[in-house]
């Protein structure tokens, strides 16, 4: 690196520029959830003084009303009922769909299976009209358990691609050696194959789990009923009273709900571009 | 099962050693997966199709066929071709403003420095986190009164307090606050993506192009960007398919105001179909995502098979 110094300290400079201009843009949304949930009211409200930080010291006061004097605390339950349901629903479903169109089907499964992966492409603002007919023939309409049928619809086509994906990087002379002894398919799958690919399915629940919580137009759609709201449309559409945005306690609410759906994403994201890309670089 | 193998043995037998086929086996562990998603997707799908195509209203479920009066009426309405508009500015315009930013951040974040993995993380954020619970926050730092842009406008001297604009209520200025925080909210993916990508092109073709005197513009250009190009195109499919029929950035934000001034066809789908009930036009609007939509996929489709080549 033979460079005039001068060349170079400019480059780093811009360099950390850049560095620091991607760092403000992806964080301080989230810094201003942060800040406006512990800033009092008065605090809030006062534009004479430099947003950026406590001019009160920091209050619960938002939190404290969150639990207390809204539905908050049911919301969170919903979102939990609805994100273990669907899990549930989704990993029946999908393992064995999987498991099949990665080893029995040969090249039709890999047909069938691009073909299930384009369901998820059809998008919620396109089906939310006929399928708020379905819900209402169901009898489940503003009920959370309208969401519980229609989320997997967009979890099994998705999770179904992913975990086909880790079935096929699985070595398949470890089933048949199951098979050769005595072992049946099905056993195949359950006992060998299964077991082996824990990482993806652990994989597979948590983005089922985040997809649920990020969802937005079903529950919307679906649900009017302020007691059976998932958190995120309780958050975003119940905390607006009259015409007044109660902004402390939306934030306090969205940083709550966000804070998990983070955490996981920073966890499993290799695996799961992995997955979506489905090796399109080789 | 091994109980009631034992128990009536002949056709346990018989479904045993049907179940020993490959094919026959693997249909049946195939179809739940698949039944569900004709039922709930397939269906409701050739039902808005119809839907669209009736006079089907909440007040009037009829069904009558009425052939395509409703898409005759819906492109008669001069709001609705503001709306189709209006999808295609807020598509493109957060896709390539996304992209932009998603290309320079990777190009950022491909270098080491102290920090990286902790930045790395943050940038994830706008992508992970519920995009109702982040456009909430938008809408509050985009506020009519106690905006922190504005705010921040105001101290650097950009504007005075009188003339500080008022982001969600102004069309041009609405348009632009969406697109802005939708091109926020995929520019992580485009990030990733092209990480991934970028990472995946072997290090000695590389070396061979700095060997033969490609500095880095030219292996930027010539030799990497090509070489990631099937992934970014994975990557824009999802970006344009879930931009141009998003609904809820619009609802929370503007509500498709001011004056319609940011209505897309996923608002204006709902607006009709669901708020108003005259769920035969809100079909007719919604299909009008459907063109788009196939050349999309078919575009994904081809890649795809070229993965496989």
């Amino acid at each position: 690196m033979r460079r005039s110094s001068l060349v170079g300290v400019l480059q780093e400079t811009s360099f950390y520029g850049a560095v620091a201009f991607f760092f403000v843009l992806a964080a301080f949304p989230f810094y201003w959830m942060l800040i406006t949930s512990f800033k009092t009211n008065a605090d809030l409200y006062n534009v004479n003084v430099t947003p950026f930080w406590f001019h009160d010291p920091p209050t619960l006061e938002h939190f404290r009303y969150l639990f207390d004097k809204t539905l908050f605390a049911t919301w969170l339950l919903n979102s939990l009922i609805i994100g273990v349901c669907v899990t549930a629903i989704t990993l029946v479903t999908a393992l064995p769909a999987a498991y099949s169109l990665a080893r029995m089907t040969g090249r039709n499964g890999e047909a069938l299976g691009i073909g299930i992966f384009l369901t998820y492409l059809v998008p919620p603002t396109l089906l939310f009209l006929p399928l708020s007919r379905v819900i209402v023939d169901l009898g489940l309409q503003n009920s959370l358990w309208s969401l519980v049928v229609v989320y997997p619809t967009f979890t099994i086509p998705f999770c179904t691609w992913l975990l086909m994906g880790f079935f096929k990087a699985l070595p398949v002379e470890i089933e048949e050696a199951a098979i050769v002894d005595g072992c049946s398919l099905f056993g195949a799958f359950v006992k060998m194959a299964i077991p082996l690919s824990l990482p993806g399915i652990l994989t597979v629940v948590i983005f089922t789990f985040t997809l649920t919580l990020q969802e937005f137009v079903y529950a919307l759609t679906f649900i009017s009923a302020a007691d059976q709201k998932p958190i995120t449309l309780g958050v975003a559409t119940d905390l607006v009273r009259g015409d007044v945005f109660f902004w402390g306690e939306i934030m306090a609410g969205a940083l709550i709900a966000s804070v998990p759906v983070a955490i996981a994403y920073n966890l499993f994201l290799d695996r799961f571009i992995g997955g979506i890309t489905g090796g399109a670089v080789k | 099962m091994v109980a009631i193998a034992d128990s009536v043995p002949k056709p346990a037998a018989r479904f045993r050693f049907i179940l020993e086929r490959r094919g026959v086996l693997g249909s049946i562990m195939v179809a739940p997966a698949v039944l569900y998603v004709l039922l709930l997707v397939g269906v409701p799908f050739l039902m808005a199709v119809y839907y669209s195509l009736s006079a089907y209203t909440i007040y009037d479920p009829s069904w009558s066929f009425v052939g395509l009066a409703n898409f005759e009426d819906v492109v008669e309405d001069p709001a609705f071709r503001q709306t189709l508009y209006n999808t295609f500015i807020f598509t493109f315009g957060s896709q390539i403003l996304g992209l932009v930013l998603g290309k320079f951040g990777a190009l950022v974040l491909l270098r080491p420095f102290p920090g990286r993995k902790f930045v790395r993380a943050l940038v994830i954020l706008p992508w992970a986190v519920p995009i109702a619970l982040a456009t909430v926050a938008w809408q509050w730092m985009f506020d009519s009164l106690y905006s922190v842009i504005n705010w921040t406008l105001i101290a650097l001297g950009v504007v005075t307090r009188s003339d500080a604009p008022n982001w969600l209520g102004t069309p041009y200025l609405a348009m632009l606050s969406v697109i802005v925080v939708n091109a926020w909210r995929f520019f992580p993916f485009a990030i990733v993506i092209f990480l991934a990508g970028i990472t995946a092109v072997p290090q000695d073709v590389l070396d061979a192009a700095t060997v033969d005197g490609a500095g880095f513009w030219r292996r930027n250009y010539l030799i990497i960007m090509p070489m990631i190009l099937p992934i970014v195109a994975v990557g824009l499919v999802f970006g344009i398919v879930f931009t141009f029929t998003d609904l809820s950035i619009v609802f929370l934000m503007t509500m498709g105001g001011p004056v319609g001034a940011t209505s897309v066809l996923g608002f204006a789908g709902f607006q009709t179909g669901i708020v108003s009930g005259d769920v035969s036009h809100g079909a007719a609007i919604s299909l009008f995502m459907l063109p788009v939509l196939l050349i999309v996929v078919v575009a994904m489709l081809r890649f795809i098979r070229r993965r496989e080549i």
